[in-house]
């Protein structure tokens, strides 16, 4: 008997459920859980990737002002020439092994980080540009769905026109703009209270 | 061939915040969400290579020198877009506790036994059919300390990609008839009845090998459809 349905229209989507806390041995298993693949990790862009290389990092932190340990960030980007890997951007890319995904769970002290490189401007609504940014997706134990954001980047005179961030009122734009020293961009996501990042409804 | 994303469809999801969940109430912002236009960075997404899942990342039960523990059960489904067209070449990951509830993870100190026969994670790419299957043991429900005598109805978590970033989806699939359902506030935090009846998996005696394991449904469907040529595939 076989209780197969017809191929129908779906009912609607599959609803999100948490991440929970015990995601890293299916998800980020680094060296701990040694006979687990690891599909993705934070090293986004390998040595010699066309682009300047840099490394993305901060903490995440909660309402409460603390730290949270138990979260996991994934990051989708364009190359340096602002070209996504993926076959709605037909454009020829500069390198075929740099995929712009990236997942990278929080240490004990909040802390999230990626190597790879500083992404180019991408096209934007209208056939305008937008300002270089990386899409960021916030999972974590308590968080029953992802929070998307994105990351700006301090040192990019083209903020100013991006059609993104105009959209964010003005006095909240800098939780989402990384701030540079050397080759380290740094920025933190506050999930709720004073300085709460920008989430969008996407 | 353009993506569409409709935002009403994600009705479906929990809110952020649910307070019966009470590890929500820090975490969730408090912030209304800014509404932005869907541009080429939310319309594409990571593409995983055909090479990198082995076909031995689908049997749980096959990844230590013995067999795990368990009630030995098959899960399959495919993975569909909104209009029911399978998404082929989408990674699933997949991860659970082992029979007896409790999770491999350095974290869970549940006082159930580990078994040296079992992680409790895999990985599938689906084919042209959007199709998924792996071979693992029936979890365990387990304690949590939500609230008092906080109970996991049994469930596997899953990870899906789909055509976009913003398709991407975080879930847990459940068994047929627990009874911790109504107890439990992290299934509960979904608002409608029916949505959170879909995460629910199909036993399937179609799927039941004789004399071997269980067989269970499970379709996951994803934000997206493909645009029909009049529609402007750019929301804004």
């Amino acid at each position: 008997m076989s209780t197969e349905p017809a191929d129908t229209r779906p009912d609607g989507l599959s609803p999100s459920q948490t991440v929970g806390p015990f995601f890293h041995y299916g998800l980020t298993p680094g060296t701990a859980y040694g006979h687990v693949p690891v599909s993705v990790d934070g090293q986004v862009a390998a040595p010699g990737t066309p682009g300047e290389p840099i490394v993305l990092t901060g903490r995440v932190i909660d309402g409460a002002g603390d730290p949270v340990p138990d979260a996991m960030l994934e990051i989708w980007q364009a190359d340096s020439d602002g070209r996504y890997a993926h076959p709605d951007d037909g454009r020829p890319r500069a390198s075929n092994s740099f995929t712009g995904f990236g997942r990278s769970d929080t240490t004990a002290d909040g802390t999230y980080r990626f190597t790879t490189i500083k992404p180019g401007r991408v096209p934007g609504p209208g056939g305008g540009e937008q300002a270089p940014h990386i899409l960021v997706a916030v999972f974590g134990r308590g968080m029953l769905k992802q929070l998307f954001t994105r990351v700006y980047f301090d040192d990019e005179a083209s903020n100013a026109e991006d059609p993104i961030l105009a959209l964010v009122p003005e006095a909240r734009r800098g939780t989402l703009i990384a701030k540079r020293d050397g080759d380290t961009f740094t920025l933190d996501i506050r999930l709720q209270g004073e300085g709460e990042t920008v989430f969008f409804d996407v | 061939m353009a993506l569409v994303l409709p935002r009403s469809s994600t009705a479906a999801h929990p809110p952020s915040l649910h307070p019966a969940y009470t590890s929500t109430v820090l975490r969730a912002p408090r912030e209304p969400l800014v509404l932005v236009p869907h541009t080429l960075t939310e319309l594409t997404g990571p593409v995983y290579g055909q090479g990198k899942v082995r076909d031995s990342d689908a049997d749980l039960t096959t990844q230590h020198g013995g067999e795990p523990l368990g009630e030995r059960i098959i899960v399959t489904g495919r993975v569909l877009d909104e209009d029911g067209r399978p998404v082929p070449n989408a990674l699933v990951e997949l991860w659970q506790a082992n029979a007896a509830g409790r999770y491999v993870h350095v974290r869970d100190q549940h006082p159930a036994p580990l078994d040296p026969n079992f992680t409790g994670a895999g990985r599938y790419l689906t084919g042209e059919d959007g199709r998924y299957r792996f071979t693992t043991v029936r979890p365990g429900a387990y304690p949590w300390r939500n609230h008092h005598n906080a109970w996991r109805p049994a469930h596997i978590h899953f990870s899906v990609f789909g055509p976009s970033f913003v398709s991407r989806l975080v879930t847990q699939m459940y068994f047929p008839g627990d009874p911790l359902f109504p107890f439990d506030p992290i299934f509960n935090g979904i608002p409608d009845e029916r949505a959170r009846n879909r995460l629910i998996a199909r036993f399937d005696l179609a799927v039941t090998q004789p004399e071997w394991a269980l067989g269970y449904q499970f379709d996951i469907v994803l934000r997206g459809r493909e645009a029909t040529p009049t529609e402007e595939p750019h929301e804004h």
